[in-house]
């Protein structure tokens, strides 16, 4: 597997060159780009991708800015260790398709994290530039820039992959989410037969069921899983690991290891009174209808229900999709309810400031304990309690607590329920020896991610319940390295 | 894609599908379903194996229509595909040993009820059969169900086959007849209640096989959940047979008017 300092090593001398051009003040006073993007009050009428990308030109003085760390702490924070200068003075540089290989090198969905990542918590908090109380590289626009561009130059890229020599070894990866993709990308890199089962009938996980067209077109997802399958993998929907096939099967019919990234698709309801009403629903369910099943959009067959006044219960990026979706779905009322303050929430940043932009009403410090429907079933309001924070709890964050007798209520007609995913006991049921969490999750040994079952992996979700797409990919990729030594002995 | 080997038409309303899908068929066992979706645009409606054959690698679906999706896949002929076809889901039967065992369902109920018959004779059970139809063109399977059952009571609304009078008269019968060990019912929702009461009023376990609103039908998303003994259950993963005497019919049968 090529090493990204191969690919853009820090002592070629055009980068030599590109640090001596200009010095680091001056790089230092360039500031930070603006992501340009739709209008709030024309795109919540449509579901295209709000954020419109950079020009060529943006993107090269953004990559300016870098200014090419000797010992870069920007990868430090990213969970697939990205060569992160490699790939941005490349950009600099102009050369656009060498930027997409070496962000290829570790990550098998850039143009994806490009997106979704809460880059505010991971590369763009360690870069340099917060020492210098300057805004931070924008790492996460720069990566989107450079393999949207190489989506679109495919034969550029194609003609420059070497495909690995062939081990004839069979590997099978259980899910087509982002842990699943990043493992099937690193094992078809090192020469194994790789097959991915997924139980949908589209491949992609959460990319495809979850995260909405607005943030991340399916066009791109696609996009990323044609590149893996034009390298070899094979994809194999409508076939769920546990039920379709067993994994005696997988066994017999020669898979030598199996990698399980079935996630976390459990939705969490919180059990109060008129929880089951018509009206109210999973995000899970809503997102799915809308994102992988079409619903409102003609030549669709699958229905949803289309509230005048939404309540989103929870506060992380599903609970944003839900409530940008619903404003897009005909809902002139759209409200976040949360149980803590706005700074605690844990969705992204600029998730939460697009759909402030988009007329969303927060009501943080808000708990729903009972939905009141009407004489046909369907809901019509939720009573709230208001809520303080009082102590913080063992995550840090300081606990809300109820203030006695503050309850509202909130006329409402449909309600999404986006309080967390518990993992699925779909796998960890089918499989004999399995040692399973008393949370449900699969237990694996954090470096290699290995389970009690020495051929068996887990990643994402399924061992950290509902967590994000990086981190999903982060253990995709170290389950294929324990693997790979595993299973060559290397 | 998922090819139809061969179809029936029950009646006007009802068909049956003989459809290769060599791993389900290996795979299945009495009680579990697929999800089916048919064309691109498709959505993914859940449907009970009412057979499988593994040697010939095909499951049989039996689908009446009653809608978008139901009309669709009726409209399929032999050579025609089904877009997508996985399973088997939900958890299957328990199938005791040595009792009498009193199966009744309901219009296309008896598909699914069929290898749920199979099974319990098959586990050496005595095996009573009541199936019921508004009228005579509706009753479906009834040979198949002959072949596996010691005695099959067919009831009709309209008298036009087998007794005049609702499935719960028929079940009743048998109960003031006999010692019943257990009951399976599999029907509309509004059938399925009225059995229940039956059974809880003489005190026989009775399983039931709930019909509910499915998107994924994997445990992901929720919108088949009902409230049993108290408490929310998934149908396609919980499920989709319960105890009957828990589950909260009235609940249920508002639910599935979601999207009515």
């Amino acid at each position: 597997m090529a090493e990204t300092s191969q690919l853009a090593p820090r002592d070629a001398a055009w980068r030599e060159e590109l640090r001596k051009a200009i010095n680091a003040k001056e790089r230092g006073a360039i500031p930070r780009v603006k992501m340009p993007e739709l209008d709030p009050a024309y795109r919540v009428t449509c579901n295209e991708e709000v954020n419109q990308g950079l020009t060529m030109e943006q993107a090269q003085l953004e990559a300016t800015r870098c200014l090419d760390c000797p010992k870069p702490t920007c990868m430090e924070g990213c969970p697939v260790s990205i060569d992160i200068p490699g790939f941005i003075k490349n950009i600099q540089r102009g050369d656009i398709t060498m930027a997409a290989r070496v962000l290829k090198a570790t990550s098998a969905l850039p143009a994806v994290c490009g997106r979704v990542c809460p880059q505010e918590k991971q590369c763009e908090s360690r870069c340099i530039y917060h020492k210098m109380k300057k805004e931070p590289v924008a790492i996460g626009y720069l990566e989107r820039f450079a393999s949207d561009y190489a989506n679109s130059h495919d034969e550029e890229m194609a003609s420059e992959e070497a495909p690995a020599e062939k081990r004839g070894i069979r590997v099978a990866v259980v899910g087509s989410g982002p842990a699943g993709l990043s493992f099937a990308g690193d094992m078809i890199k090192r020469g194994y037969d790789v097959t991915v089962f997924e139980a949908l009938h589209e491949i992609g996980g959460v990319l495809k069921y979850g995260i909405p067209e607005f943030r991340l077109p399916n066009s791109v997802v696609e996009k990323e899983i044609d590149s893996l399958r034009s390298q070899g993998v094979e994809f194999v929907k409508d076939c769920i690991i546990g039920k379709t096939l067993s994994m005696e099967q997988l066994e017999a019919d020669g898979y030598k290891t199996v990698f399980v990234a079935s996630g976390a698709g459990l939705p969490r309801f919180m059990g109060i009174p008129g929880e089951n009403l018509i009206g109210i629903m999973s995000s899970n369910e809503y997102l799915t209808r809308i994102n992988l099943m079409g619903a409102g959009q003609s030549g669709y067959d699958t229905p949803v229900l289309e509230g005048k006044s939404v309540a989103v219960i929870g506060g992380g990026n599903t609970a944003m999709d839900s409530v940008r979706t619903a404003r897009r779905h005909g809902a002139s009322r759209a409200m976040i309810i949360y149980r803590r303050s706005l700074e605690e929430m844990p969705a992204r940043v600029e998730e939460v400031h697009h759909a402030q932009q988009e007329g969303v009403e927060f009501m943080t410090l808000y708990n729903p304990i009972e939905y009141i429907g009407d004489d046909k079933g369907h809901v019509k309001a939720v009573r709230l309690q208001h809520m303080q924070l009082g102590e913080p709890d063992e995550s840090g964050r300081r606990s809300p607590v109820p203030i006695p007798g503050d309850i509202i209520e909130v006329d409402v007609d449909e309600v999404i329920v986006s309080v967390g995913v518990s993992p699925n006991p779909l796998i960890p049921n089918a499989v004999d020896g399995l040692e399973v969490s008393r949370r449900g999750t699969i237990v694996v040994n954090d470096e290699t991610m290995q389970s009690s079952i020495p051929t068996l992996y887990a990643g994402g979700d399924i061992v950290r319940g509902g967590a994000t797409v990086i981190l999903a990919m982060g253990d995709g990729r170290r389950a294929a390295l324990a693997a790979h030594k595993a299973l060559s002995g290397e | 894609m998922f090819e139809v080997i061969e179809k029936e038409q029950f009646s006007p309303k009802v068909s049956k599908l003989i459809v290769k899908a060599p791993m389900i068929a290996r795979s299945r066992r009495a009680g579990h379903f697929v999800i089916v979706r048919a064309g691109d645009g498709g959505e993914r409606i859940p449907l009970t194996i009412a057979d499988a054959d593994p040697a010939a690698g095909t499951i049989m679906l039996v689908v009446q229509n009653v809608g978008v999706s139901t009309e669709k896949i009726c409209s399929l002929n032999a050579g025609d595909s089904l877009t997508d076809v996985v399973g088997p889901l939900g958890k299957a039967t328990t199938i005791p040993t040595g009792k009498t065992v009193v199966c009744c369902g309901g219009g296309v109920g008896v598909a699914p009820l069929l290898p749920i018959i199979k099974a319990m004779k098959a586990a050496g059970n005595k095996v009573i059969s009541v199936l019921a139809a508004r009228t005579k063109e509706l009753i479906i399977l009834e040979e198949q169900v002959r072949e596996h059952s010691d005695e099959v009571i067919i009831m009709t609304d309209d008298g036009s086959y087998g007794r005049k009078g609702l499935v719960t008269e028929g079940v009743e019968d048998v109960i003031k007849r006999e010692q019943v060990d257990e009951v399976v019912t599999i029907g509309p929702a509004v059938m399925m209640k009225f059995v229940a009461l039956l059974t809880k009023k003489y005190g026989i376990p009775t399983q039931c096989s709930l019909n509910t609103i499915m998107v994924d039908g994997t445990g992901m998303c929720g919108a088949c959940r009902v409230t049993v003994d108290g408490k929310t259950k998934f149908v396609c993963i919980d499920g989709p047979e319960f105890d009957a005497h828990k589950v909260d019919f009235d609940e249920m049968i508002m639910r599935l008017k979601s999207y009515n």
